[in-house]
């Protein structure tokens, strides 16, 4: 169905205050993967804010939808959906990275309330979504497990292990979504070991394959919608994002794969974001 | 019947009881004996094909959904070619994932050293979270099997290829995670032992006793990780002499293990560590292994007959303490 126009202009408000929070969160932090926290931002923000169904007052709801964030290392483009979301406060965030803070560079999700897989060494999340698939079929559930992956992430063997498997079960209940930024920390993912061609490699495991421009809330919301009527075949969104979405200087530039920002750098990051009326 | 027999019957029984008990492998349903589990409950059993490291991940994700997964494969698939996800997936989130390794050791010698495993204790016992067992034979796999479902957290077995000779006559015996059981009693010497090496400890104690006039004290460690200090402590200021005999490399091991225990204690004691001396086995059927790598009864004799020529430094504070 297509997104109202004022609750898509929610959509975008929240987006560009996520964008300002990761950008506080890099300085907080002392560092963060930023390029590939700010390429997922759109996702996350029409899941969280949109379709999954979660509940911060009762974060261990049995019947709540999951999410895995299997490209971890971009935690600090994710906690902080949490934080605006309602799971803890935004003030906690100044705390990522420091002694004792459930926050670090890869989501704990014995730590981080909402969270609900401890991710960081690639090609484990879909793996695990598969698992929550298969329970929540034995156990008679409807919940829907996204898991989202990064491109560079692909070249893991074990993902494919996964896909195969939730196209062998049948798995519809699991939603994979692929952040195609086409950069990983050493250059461009077709230089370094190329995907391509990606989406008939999916569609080869037996996935539907909907591919659309990953910063475009309408096709995002029709994707989704796709993806939550889906019964058996299991739906592979291919989502292409740009790099450091948001702040001009940052977008698909591979130095910003990893960066820390002094205040000025903030400033300017954050300057960017406010221009950019995404 | 075999170890893995056991244990497959033993689950398939559980799962009557249990239905948050649900079965996972990767193309080893026969070759572990889950398949018993998988012919009552095929419902809730999951076979994901030759890929271990998918398996542990997904049995991670049966976990998150509420459920008591139990793994099986081999050892050595479980804690080297899946060992991240068992170490990250499974032990780092505290998921009650049973995992039941087989073909450990030397076990499978004949399939050459690809399909031994000689590693296990040593990684398993240095993941936090991680309890480890090797019980000493079919009818100790069904106990452990059975109160590892009680257990939090994930649990890793270890048993053998299943064509080990039963140590236990019968199951009318107090089994606890954590507890080591002492097989015989003894005040010359004290074998501290897991696994295949609990009956051939026993062995060689009663050929000990007639031959020798020795007094030797069997201790089946079944549980590696937590250990029971209190036991090896116990045999430390009665016997004096430890041995440990584990199918498993010398280094990392239940040796080790022991070892630490004594050392951080200050007292001193004559010690040896038996086991797999830091080598990829040669290939042969188990039981030839066995004789050539000295954890039958004939080596485990040697090995007390060598320590019991050994002197250890008197301390005249010792019966103070």
């Amino acid at each position: 169905m297509p997104i109202a126009l004022n609750e898509k202009q929610k959509l975008l408000d929240t987006a560009r205050e996520l964008r300002l929070m990761i950008i506080d969160v890099m300085a907080w932090s002392g560092g963060a993967h930023i390029g590939g926290s700010l390429s997922i931002v759109d996702i996350l923000t029409i899941l969280y804010f949109k379709y999954l169904k979660v509940d911060p007052e009762n974060p261990k709801w049995e019947d709540r939808d999951r999410f895995i964030l299997s490209k971890g290392h971009t935690a600090a483009g994710y906690i902080p959906v949490l934080a605006k979301r309602g799971f803890f406060s935004e003030e906690q965030l100044k705390s990522f990275n420091h002694f004792g803070s459930p926050f670090a560079m890869h989501p704990d999700s014995n730590k981080v309330v909402g969270c609900d897989a401890s991710t960081g060494s690639l090609g484990h999340g879909l793996s695990m979504a598969a698992g929550l698939g298969l329970g929540a079929r034995y156990l008679e559930k409807n919940y829907k497990t996204v898991c989202l992956l990064g491109d560079g992430e692909c070249c893991e063997g074990s993902v494919w292990e996964a896909a195969m498997s939730i196209s062998h079960f049948k798995l519809g209940n699991v939603i994979t979504i692929v952040d195609r930024n086409r950069l990983m920390i050493d250059g461009f993912t077709e230089e370094i070991m190329s995907l391509e061609p990606f989406a008939d490699k999916w569609r080869a495991f037996g996935f539907e394959v909907i591919e659309i421009d990953g910063h475009n809330f309408d096709q995002l919301a029709d994707a989704l919608d796709k993806a939550w009527a889906a019964i058996e075949k299991p739906v592979m969104i291919l989502a292409n994002t740009i790099k450091g979405k948001g702040v001009d200087f940052m977008e698909n530039n591979v130095v910003y794969h990893y960066a820390s920002g002094d205040s000025a750098v903030c400033e300017k990051a954050k300057a960017s974001i406010l221009k950019g009326g995404i | 019947m075999t170890a893995r027999e056991i244990y497959g019957r033993t689950l398939a029984e559980l799962g009557k009881t249990n239905n948050k008990i649900v079965g996972i492998t990767a193309d080893l349903a026969k070759t572990t004996a889950i398949v018993h589990f998988e012919k009552a409950f095929p419902e809730r059993f999951f076979n994901v094909g030759i890929a271990e490291q998918n398996m542990f991940g997904i049995a991670a994700g049966l976990a998150k959904a509420g459920l008591i997964p139990f793994a099986s494969t081999m050892a050595v698939f479980t804690c080297l070619r899946g060992g991240e996800q068992v170490r990250t997936d499974i032990a780092y989130q505290n998921l009650p994932v049973k995992i039941i390794a087989t073909h450990a050791g030397i076990s499978f010698g004949h399939a050459g050293t690809t399909h031994h495993c000689t590693e296990d204790f040593a990684v398993m016992r240095s993941v936090a979270n991680m309890t480890v067992i090797c019980p000493a034979d079919g009818i100790e796999t069904s106990k452990a099997v059975q109160a590892c479902v009680e257990t939090p957290g994930p649990v890793y077995i270890r048993i053998g290829r299943g064509f080990e000779p039963p140590c236990y006559e019968n199951d009318d015996y107090e089994y606890e995670i954590g507890k080591a059981i002492t097989m015989c009693g003894g005040t010359d010497l004290t074998i501290i032992c897991c696994g295949i090496a609990v009956l051939q400890s026993i062995q060689a104690a009663k050929t000990l006793a007639e031959q020798d006039g020795l007094s030797v004290r069997v201790i089946n460690m079944h549980t590696i990780k937590p250990l029971d200090h209190e036991a090896i402590m116990k045999a430390v200021t009665e016997t004096r002499r430890i041995l440990t005999v584990e199918e498993h490399n010398v280094f990392g091991g239940l040796g080790d293990a022991v070892a630490s225990v004594i050392a951080e204690s200050g007292k001193g004691c004559v010690f040896k560590k038996h086991g797999i001396y830091d080598e990829f086995a040669t290939i042969g059927y188990a039981e030839d292994l066995y004789a050539h790598y000295g954890l039958d009864a004939n080596g485990i004799i040697d090995q007390v007959r060598c320590m019991m020529g050994m002197e250890f430094e008197e301390d005249e504070n010792w019966d103070d303490e």
